[in-house]
């Protein structure tokens, strides 16, 4: 029985691994997380045959509670999971991380428990670490730290993306505070380590819990993906050390994998942005930026334009590139604008989309909401991969984009974008920008190029001026 | 079972592994990927399940229902809305879908 369970939990690790793999590509990539979903069941059915849970005294109760928690937590999950809207993915995936990040915290709280639980009764060991191991002890607290700091911070990055938690201020001094915290919790880490008392358990998981609210409230909502990634990679590293704490190699192995894959992944999307990720956790962006980055904008007036006239100018275009932002899909205008591409198309003219690494609430993002209206894959083009080409477009049409076309990332030091990759927007014949208002984007920074004498505005709602644009388009 | 060395050189290798599959991933499927490697992760349902398994005292057991609870809403959420996003992924015709498959 136990070759059947480590040889299915082998399979599964096989299985992970492998439809990661699948899913860097478009093509496989479905089949890669039914690959993966495959591997989970098959570690989840064995799991109910081992040792540990047959020879429990407690056998009986623990199988009833463990069908009940997992009925409760996957039809929690499932039902939340098939209804979110495509825009709300982010936030979603942070609950869902937090949770898992949270269960690794707990099962080293059992552990630790029973450890202690051992020790207090009076015979044989005298610490938890006498009764664990110590490299057991060690991990099963780093994994508790990581965990329950990953389970905290996700909760509050799902609220902020959620729009249910506005703030970025909480206490006055708060980079200090977390510092001062972050040491005291290494204090009682090094107790759990030595004690065989029941309070420095308590505390320590109570302290883990407060920094990771700390940790992530300052942040800025323009960052949140960075974070989201980050404790995504942390889940993974929890998962890994209560692997071993367990004895079990699938969660050592999928959870390094995970560990290691996201801490590249928070680099890259870091990278993306023009952020360090240790900038991301001391320095509150959006709200310290908006101050200083108020200069050039005024040097200029935005000039209108009517739905009409960028409809004949698109309708005899060479190229069209559509740069979408996360305006268009707040403004669900995604299924307008393929309309759009398609009426286009059929007048011969190419169309393309340029995506910028951060369009969207995180890399990626928007080629899901693309996706999700129909738009192949292979007319959505990196940003690596577009900017050579604005130089042939006739028009660029940036729809619900701000921060992504901003030129002052390449020429103004002192913008607090300066830096960041931007699509070369400017350097086509025209500029179409579609916005709501005049108002800044979600960095709060200004943008010179709305004034630039190439660029016409097309003030209105997107989904109703890609509508007036469609009606247009239709009419020639 | 796993132990000392033999643990050191599988979180050695799994690390590298991590870092190779995603160094090779298109920015496109970033957030599917975040969101499938979240699911991964999910495999802490099965240490839950052996936590609560060993569960001895009323304690233990609501804890480790906890984790069991925590760890099946990662795994079943992170499946579903990964599979969500993935299978809106399509190419412009099924042509290039062979194409790229080869």
């Amino acid at each position: 029985m136990d070759l059947l369970i480590q040889a299915s939990y082998f399979l599964a690790a096989v299985l992970f691994i492998l439809g990661l793999k699948q899913m860097s590509s478009p093509v496989t990539a479905r089949r890669g997380i039914q690959w993966a979903g495959a591997g989970m069941v098959l570690a989840t059915l064995v799991t109910f045959m081992s040792h540990e849970l047959t020879e429990n005294p407690q056998a009986m109760t623990n199988y009833i509670l463990i069908i009940v928690a997992i009925a409760i937590g996957g039809g929690y999950a499932y039902v939340s999971g098939k209804k979110v809207a495509m825009t709300d993915m982010p936030q979603m995936i942070a609950m869902y991380n937090g949770m898992g990040g949270g269960a690794a915290a707990t099962i080293a709280a059992v552990e630790l428990l029973k450890a202690q639980g051992e020790v207090a009764s009076g015979t044989g060991p005298t610490t938890i670490a006498q009764a664990m191991g110590v490299d057991i002890t060690i991990l099963a607290i780093l994994g508790a730290i990581i965990g329950t700091i990953a389970f905290s911070g996700s909760i509050i990055a799902w609220a902020k993306l959620d729009g249910r938690l506005n703030t970025n201020k909480l206490l006055p001094k708060q980079q200090v505070i977390n510092l001062i915290l972050a040491l005291v919790l290494v204090g009682f880490a090094v107790s759990v380590y030595f004690t065989n008392a029941l309070m420095p358990i308590i505390v320590f998981f109570g302290l883990a819990l407060v920094l990771g609210v700390f940790i992530t409230v300052p942040v800025g909502g323009a960052d949140m993906p960075v974070i989201i990634s980050l404790f995504n990679a942390l889940t993974g590293l929890a998962v890994g050390f209560e692997g071993y704490v367990l004895g079990n190699a699938a969660m050592i192995i999928a959870g390094t994998v995970v560990g290691s894959a996201g801490s590249l992944l928070t680099h890259l999307m870091a990278k993306a942005m023009n952020r360090s990720v240790s900038n991301v956790f001391f320095s509150g962006f959006g709200t310290a930026a908006a101050a200083e980055g108020q200069s050039d904008a005024s040097g200029g007036t935005m000039k209108e334009v009517q739905a009409q006239d960028v409809g004949i100018m698109m309708a005899y275009a060479n190229q069209v590139v559509i740069i979408p932002g996360y305006g268009m899909a707040v403004a669900q205008a995604q299924h307008k604008v393929w309309e759009l591409t398609q009426l286009l198309t059929e007048k011969g003219v190419k169309v393309k989309f340029a995506i910028h690494p951060v369009a969207g609430r995180m890399p990626g993002h928007m080629n899901v909401l693309l996706a999700e209206a129909g738009v192949p894959y292979d007319m959505i083009y990196d940003m690596e991969d577009i900017n050579a080409d604005f130089g042939n477009t006739t028009v660029s049409l940036v729809i619900g984009a701000n921060d992504v076309v901003n030129p002052s990332a390449k020429k103004d030091p002192s913008s607090p974008l300066f830096g960041m990759p931007i699509l070369n927007a400017e350097e086509s014949e025209n500029v179409i920008v579609i916005k709501r208002g005049r108002g800044t984007g979600f960095s709060g920074v200004e943008n010179p190029l709305f004034v630039l004498d190439n660029t016409r505005m097309l003030f209105g709602d997107g989904q109703k001026a890609v509508s007036e644009l469609i009606q247009a388009v239709k009419e020639l | 079972m796993i132990e000392g060395l033999a643990a050191l050189y599988i979180f050695m290798l799994a690390a590298f592994t991590g870092y190779e599959i995603i160094s090779k991933v298109p920015v496109i499927l970033h957030t599917p990927l975040m969101s499938g490697s979240n699911f991964v992760h999910g495999i802490v349902l099965v240490g839950a399940m052996i936590a609560l398994g060993i569960a001895e005292n009323t304690t233990q057991q609501a804890i480790g229902f906890v984790a069991v609870l925590l760890a099946a809403g990662n795994a079943v959420g992170g499946y579903v809305v990964t599979e969500r996003m993935l299978e809106m992924f399509k190419p412009s015709d099924k042509k290039a879908d062979k194409q790229e498959a080869k």
